[in-house]
């Protein structure tokens, strides 16, 4: 299993497609760095223009908000949006690049089982999206911390401003970026099963995409019917909860509390709903792929 | 002689479409079995449910004695196969490619034992290159060395000369002939270029439509003393019914556009030409053939006339 395994990221990784995405996220973490470098300020005033009728902040303190801590949470907001495609990217590829390379068939005929091939084959998107999840990390969050320097962070809401003291935020990322993990596994899961019925990975790619942005619109519309009907079943409502960890309990006098989550049960049934998409998604894969004739 | 693989009774049907229907054969231990058919015969379908790639509607496959379904990895453990073509990873080397079948083959090879393999198949000093840089007839012998990497008993190739130029074709023979006499092994292969099966093949199966329309072994099946004659006419339908009102029509084998055929014993050949100038028929050749593609050609064409005038 370990040496199917290693196969895999083998061949992930010795091709040059897979570095695109890694690359994407290079550029577009660089291009937000440099912007708020060079006009942060400007970002910070736009940021908190509903709130210069309350409070009056200077421009020091503007300038300490704008800090690495900050900043990744910017890049996470605007990234993890479209991380879903890099995902797809590989995910949608893996049956049905094999299928096109012709190389699918040549592998069934070896001592593997298919379940054994599809579950090697899965975990290999996995880690594939998890060292995208890591490169992020690296450059969104230590290269701001770096380039930023570190200070305590400020979330907006929409009820106000949350400051979270900088020792309190290290672990917040480490749970946002494990959640993120499990939100873009199930999106690689969709992509997967859909991978199990193309022939060229182009198809399961674009479905994929397709589903995720008809399911966000869904997710963010506001119609009172869809709230309860709708929307609680939709995976995609689920992946943004990663933004739970950095919402935190105020005590009576409306100071933060350290180490305090706002709403922790929430975030455990979201992850528990990504959990059970995984294992539907993946489970759907296997099973058609176990009755599948092989004709490529 | 033991069997390596017995099939019985399979069938495989892709909705309404009958792509085998009730076939049985049997493959002898250590011998070169070739898989006749015409293009959409079934034969690829057959190789596939061989290879677990296809289930079957029904029937039974046993190879080694066992039955497939429930022994698949023992099974495959001892098998090689090139599917149709030898597709590989591209974006690889031939070393690479090599390594990761043969892993997936569930077995530790040396460096050493990939590098031979790839001398076997004159691949040796390419062994670094990219699969991309590699001719048609480069990828067909590294297909062949992917196929025989875990040292397999039984070997499955499907159209092995697909695309190679006399040379290639020549080497692969050669081969597949190393591998049979010298490492003991059982191929099967199908091709369509059948004068390459006849010199090659110890037994053989034609099959048509998905059904099995002779088995046996070549040099009983072919037999010498039988020739096929083809005869263009300046019309074959006049020419047709004057042979069957005649004593030659047992003789018509099959009905083609553009010629009749003949199935004569040698010594027959002068006598029936001598009478066919006689009753007039208007001959503009008489061709007598002698070779595997005559007997194939006279099978299957023989079928479809046959299926044509029930029709």
């Amino acid at each position: 299993m370990w040496k199917l395994l290693q196969i895999e990221l083998f061949k992930i990784f010795k091709r040059p497609r897979t570095y695109i995405a890694f690359g994407a996220i290079a550029a577009v973490v660089f291009l937000i760095q440099v912007a708020l470098k060079f006009d942060g300020k400007s970002y910070i005033d736009l940021l908190m223009s509903n709130l210069k009728d309350s409070f009056d902040f200077n421009d020091d303190f503007k300038l300490d908000l704008l800090n690495g801590y900050l900043i990744c949470f910017v890049i996470l907001n605007t990234l993890l949006i479209q991380m879903p495609l890099l995902v797809a990217l590989i995910s949608g590829d893996s049956i049905a690049g094999e299928a096109n390379m012709g190389t699918l068939r040549l592998s069934l005929t070896k001592p593997i089982s298919r379940t054994q091939y599809m579950l090697v084959k899965f975990l290999a998107s996995v880690i594939y999206t998890v060292a995208l999840l890591i490169w992020m990390a690296v450059l969104a969050l230590f290269g701001s911390m770096l380039i930023f320097g570190t200070n305590d962070m400020v979330v907006l809401r929409s009820e106000g401003i949350e400051q979270i003291q900088s020792f309190d935020v290290m672990w917040r990322y480490i749970a946002a970026f494990g959640y993120a993990a499990v939100a873009l596994t199930t999106v690689s899961a969709l992509s997967f099963l859909l991978s199990v019925f193309a022939e060229n990975s182009i198809g399961p790619i674009i479905a994929t995409m397709s589903i995720v942005i008809v399911f966000t619109i869904l997710s963010e519309m506001n119609i009172p019917i869809y709230d309860q009907t709708v929307k609680p079943y939709l995976f995609t409502s689920h992946m943004v909860a990663w933004k739970g960890f950095f919402y935190v309990k105020a005590d009576a006098e409306g100071t933060t509390i350290n180490g305090s989550i706002e709403n922790l049960p929430a975030i455990m049934r979201s992850l528990s709903i990504l959990l059970i998409y995984i294992g539907l998604f993946f489970g759907s894969a296997v099973w058609v792929f176990r009755k599948k004739d092989i004709l490529t | 002689m033991s069997s390596i693989i017995q099939v019985k009774d399979l069938n495989k049907d892709f909705g309404e479409i009958k792509a085998v229907s009730n076939l049985s054969f049997s493959v002898p231990a250590g011998q070169v079995y070739g898989f006749l058919g015409q293009n959409g015969a079934g034969k690829s379908t057959t190789i596939r449910m061989l290879l677990t790639l296809i289930k079957p509607s029904s029937g039974t496959i046993q190879i080694f004695g066992m039955e497939l379904q429930k022994h698949r990895k023992e099974i495959l453990r001892k098998v090689g196969a090139i599917i149709e073509r030898p597709d590989l990873y591209k974006y690889l080397t031939a070393l690479e490619n090599l390594r990761i079948f043969g892993i997936m083959s569930g077995i530790k090879i040396s460096e050493k034992k990939l590098m031979d393999q790839l001398a076997m198949v004159g691949l040796a000093e390419r062994a670094h290159s990219k699969v991309k840089t590699y001719s048609q007839g480069m990828k067909q012998r590294l297909g062949i060395a992917t196929a025989l990497v875990h040292d397999p008993e039984l070997i499955i190739l499907d159209e092995p000369t697909n695309g190679l130029d006399p040379q290639g074709i020549a080497d692969i023979r050669n081969l597949i002939l190393h591998l049979k006499k010298d490492l003991g092994k059982t191929l099967v292969v199908s091709s369509h270029l059948l004068s390459e099966v006849e010199l090659i093949a110890d037994s053989m199966i034609i099959i048509d439509k998905g059904k099995k329309l002779v088995e046996g072994k070549v040099n009983e099946l072919f037999d010498p003393s039988e020739t096929v004659v083809e005869v263009k006419t300046i019309n074959d339908e006049i020419a047709r019914e004057k042979l069957k009102a005649s004593q030659l029509g047992e003789f018509i084998l099959s009905k083609r556009n553009d010629a009749v055929l003949l199935k004569l014993h040698r010594e027959q050949v002068p006598v029936v030409m001598k009478e066919m100038v006689q009753m007039d028929i208007g001959i503009l050749s008489f061709h007598s053939k002698h070779s595997l593609e005559d007997y194939f050609l006279s099978l299957t064409t023989a079928n479809q006339y046959v299926e044509t005038v029930a029709n």
